[in-house]
C-alpha cells in the first residue's frame, strides 16, 4: 500500500474517525457524497467503492450504471464544522468497472486537460475571487442582512462574524484565504483564495462553497452563489487569476516584451478572447448567469483585454514591482455557480489553443468599453459575450474545441440538459411581463 | 543514485560492484568534499575502503557518521577487519567484495536511513510529530494535515534553521516521481502556514529568491 494511503488509514485510526465521506461532483457542479466506515477504507483504496451512477445528473445511461468511486488519498481532510466531529472527506475520481476514467466525471476531465498542459511543459495555476450573498432565509424573495457596501466596516457589516468563522474553517482545511471583505452590494461578500494548482483549486472551490453554506446554516442564515439574486445591484462573480508556470518560472512573464507579457501570455489571452463565446456556456451555465453579464454592474459584456480597465473581459493586473512571479491574467466572466472543474478545463483549453495556434493578440482596449458606440466597437473588433444561455449554447455547439476539451459524452449531455433549461425558461411568463404588459395590453 | 567513495582511487572491484548495483561512485577526498559535492537528493551512502591510509579513512567514516550526512559502509579485508572499531561505520563488508552482498547491504542501509526509529517523536517548540502514527500536535491539540503537508512539516522540523531551495524540497519531500512544478512547494507552504495559525505561521520564513527556512 502506498504511503499516502497508509497515512490516511493511520490517521483514521488515531483520530477515531467514524465516517469517511467520499466526495465527487456532477456535471452541473453539485457536490455529491456518500459515507463509508473505516472498515471499508482499504477496499475503497484498492478497488474503489461501487455505486449506481444512473441516479446522478449527467452520469450514465441506465445500461452502464455501475461505477466506482476511487478516493484520492491526497485530499483526505477532517471536516472542521460543527456536527462533523470525527468525519473526514476525500475527493474521488469516478471510474468504470474496467478501471477506465468515466468520461462524465468533471474531475477526470480537468485532470486530462491538465495532463495535456503538462505535456507542453506547463502547470496551470488559479486564484479565484469568490462572491456570494447572505440572506436571512431561503424564501422566494431575497432578504438582505445589511445595507453595507464595498469595504464597509461595522456596524453595517453584521456578517463579519460569519465571514470570520468561514475563513477559520477554510484555513483549518488548508485553504488559505488572502483577504475577505464586504462587497459592493448589500449583504454581499467576497473571499479571495490564495492561488493554487488548478486541480487543488477546483477541489478547494467545491469545499469553499460547502463551507460558506454550512457556516451560514450554523448561524441560522442562508448563503447563495446565485449569479444575480437581486435586480439592480451587482451580481456574484468568480474572477479568476490565471497563470502558467514552466517549472519554477512564470511563463507569462518576459521582461523584454511589452508590458512584461511573454509570447505565451499573449497567446493565452488571444485564445481566451477567440473562444470567449463558447466557453461562456460553461463558465456561466445558468439562465440567471446572463442577468449578471449586463452593463453597469462591474460585469464584463464585451470581449476585449486591457491592463487597468474593469470593463474588459480579460484584465492584466499590474505585477508587483520585482515580483515577476505575480504576472497573471484575470478572467472576469465566470460566476461562482459554475462547475469549477469544467470551467478551468475550457479556460485552459482556450488559452492553450491561443498559444499553440500562435494567435495574434488584438490591441488593448483603452477607454471604457461601455462608453463606445456599437460602430466604434465594431471598428475595434470588440465582440460581445453571449447575451443569453441560448446564445452561449449555440456558440458551444459550434465549437470543436469545446467538444474535444469536455469529451463527446459530457459535451452532448451538457447541451441537452441546458437546452431543456432554456426551453423551460422560455415558457415562463415573468413578473416583468405581467407588470409591463398586463395594465396596457 | 550517487554513492560517495573514499579513497579517491577505489579498487576496481568496488567500482564494478557499485555500478552493477545501480550506484554511480563519486570519489571524495575528505569530509569537506562529502558536504560540497552532496547531490540535491542526498548521498545513497558513503563507502569507505580501508586501503593504504586506514587512519584517515576511518576518521572520515566516523565524522560523516557523526554528522549523519550519509549512511557509512566500511569495506575492509580480513586482516584489517579484525582490528576495526565497531563505531567506525553503520555496516561493514569484507573484501574481496561480493557484488550481491554489497547491493544488499546498501539497500538495507538506505532503508534504515530513510525510515524512522520507532517512537522518535520530533519536537519543535510546542509542535510534536510522531512518525509512527503520522500525527502532528500543536500545544497538545491534533493538527489535521494531509499527507504531503505532514511530510513537508516533518522535513522542516527535522532540519531546522537550514535554508532549502524549492527544488531541494521537491526532491527530498516529494521525491523523483513528482511532476507538478516547484510552485507546488509554495502552495503547500501556504497551506501549512494556514494550518499552523497566525502566531506560528512565521516558523516557516520565505528567504527571497532562495527558498524556505524553518525555525
Amino acid at each position: 500500500m502506498a504511503k499516502q494511503e497508509e497515512y490516511v488509514l493511520r490517521t483514521v485510526e488515531e483520530r477515531g474517525i467514524r465516517f469517511i465521506r467520499l466526495w465527487f461532483t456532477d456535471v452541473l457542479g453539485f457536490l455529491k457524497s456518500f459515507a463509508i466506515t473505516p472498515a471499508e477504507l482499504e477496499t475503497a483504496f484498492e478497488e474503489g467503492m461501487d455505486f449506481d451512477g444512473s441516479a446522478i445528473e449527467g452520469f450514465s445511461r441506465v445500461q452502464e450504471s455501475d461505477m466506482l468511486a476511487r478516493p484520492d488519498p491526497t485530499t483526505f481532510q477532517i471536516l472542521p464544522w460543527k456536527g462533523s466531529e470525527s468525519v473526514a472527506r476525500m475527493f474521488c475520481n469516478i471510474v468504470m468497472p474496467d478501471g477506465e476514467p468515466f468520461e462524465g466525471d468533471p474531475r477526470s476531465v480537468l485532470q486530462r486537460n491538465l495532463q495535456r498542459a503538462a505535456g507542453l511543459g506547463f502547470t496551470f495555476y488559479v486564484g479565484p475571487e469568490v462572491e456570494y450573498f447572505y440572506f436571512a432565509d431561503t424564501g422566494e424573495e431575497p432578504r438582505v442582512l445589511d445595507r453595507g457596501g464595498y469595504f464597509d466596516l461595522t456596524p453595517l457589516d453584521v456578517a463579519q462574524q460569519y465571514r470570520r468563522d468561514t475563513i477559520t474553517a477554510l484555513e483549518k482545511m488548508g485553504i488559505p484565504v488572502e483577504s475577505a471583505h464586504h462587497e459592493v452590494s448589500p449583504s454581499q461578500h467576497e473571499l479571495d483564495l490564495r492561488y493554487s494548482d488548478a486541480l487543488s483549486m477546483a477541489d478547494n472551490l467545491m469545499t469553499t462553497r460547502l463551507a460558506v453554506k454550512e457556516i451560514a446554516l450554523e448561524h441560522g442564515i442562508y448563503a447563495t452563489f446565485m449569479p444575480k439574486p437581486i435586480e439592480g445591484v451587482d451580481g456574484n462573480g468568480l474572477h479568476l487569476h490565471l497563470s502558467l508556470f514552466e517549472g519554477d518560472r512564470n511563463a507569462f512573464y518576459d521582461p523584454a516584451s511589452q508590458h512584461g507579457l511573454s509570447r505565451v501570455a499573449r497567446g493565452f489571452i488571444a485564445g481566451l478572447l477567440h473562444h470567449a463565446a463558447p466557453i461562456t456556456a460553461v463558465t456561466n451555465q445558468w439562465v440567471n448567469s446572463y442577468k449578471r453579464l449586463v452593463g453597469g454592474f462591474d460585469a464584463p459584456v464585451y470581449v476585449a483585454w486591457a491592463r487597468n480597465n474593469q470593463s474588459a473581459l480579460v484584465r492584466v493586473p499590474s505585477a508587483k514591482p520585482g515580483k515577476p512571479a505575480s504576472t497573471r491574467v484575470e478572467y472576469r466572466a465566470p460566476d461562482p455557480a459554475c462547475n469549477p472543474y469544467l470551467a478551468f478545463s475550457v479556460i485552459l483549453a482556450a488559452g492553450l489553443d491561443g498559444i499553440e495556434s500562435g494567435a495574434e493578440l488584438p490591441p488593448e482596449a483603452t477607454g471604457n468599453l461601455f462608453d463606445l458606440t456599437d460602430e466604434e466597437r465594431a471598428a475595434d473588433h470588440v465582440g460581445r459575450l453571449p447575451g443569453t444561455l441560448a446564445e452561449a449554447l449555440d456558440a458551444m455547439e459550434a465549437s470543436e474545441l469545446m467538444a474535444a476539451t469536455l469529451g463527446e459524452h459530457l459535451f452532448e449531455w451538457f447541451l441537452r440538459n441546458k437546452r431543456r433549461e432554456w426551453d423551460r425558461y422560455q415558457r415562463h411568463v415573468s413578473r416583468f411581463e405581467l407588470r409591463e404588459y398586463l395594465p396596457i395590453l | 543514485m550517487l554513492a560517495a567513495v573514499h579513497p579517491e582511487q577505489p579498487s576496481p572491484g568496488l567500482v564494478e560492484a557499485l555500478l552493477a548495483a545501480g550506484y554511480r561512485p563519486v570519489p571524495v577526498a575528505d569530509a569537506a568534499a562529502v558536504t560540497d559535492q552532496e547531490p540535491e537528493t542526498g548521498w545513497a551512502a558513503l563507502v569507505v575502503e580501508l586501503g593504504d591510509d586506514p587512519t584517515a579513512a576511518l576518521a572520515l567514516a566516523r565524522r560523516v557518521r557523526r554528522e549523519g550526512s550519509a549512511p557509512v559502509l566500511v569495506v575492509a579485508n580480513r586482516a584489517r577487519a579484525a582490528a576495526l572499531p565497531p563505531d567506525a561505520g553503520d555496516d561493514f563488508l569484507l573484501s574481496p567484495i561480493d557484488p550481491a552482498e554489497l547491493a544488499l547491504r546498501l539497500l538495507r542501509l538506505r532503508a534504515l536511513a530513510s525510515g524512522e526509529p520507532a517512537d522518535a517523536t520530533l519536537r519543535f517548540k510546542d509542535l510534536e510529530l510522531n512518525p509512527a502514527t503520522y500525527q502532528a500536535r500543536l500545544a497538545g491539540t491534533p493538527l489535521d494535515l494531509t499527507y504531503m503537508e505532514y511530510e513537508l512539516l516533518r522535513f522542516f522540523a527535522g532540519h531546522p534553521t537550514r535554508v532549502w531551495s524549492r527544488e531541494q524540497l521537491l526532491s527530498r519531500v516529494w521525491g523523483y516521481d513528482y511532476f507538478g512544478g516547484a510552485r507546488t512547494v509554495d502552495v503547500h507552504v501556504r497551506r501549512l502556514r494556514a494550518k499552523l495559525g497566525e502566531t506560528r505561521a512565521s516558523w516557516i520564513t520565505t528567504v527571497r529568491s532562495v527558498g524556505y527556512r524553518f525555525g
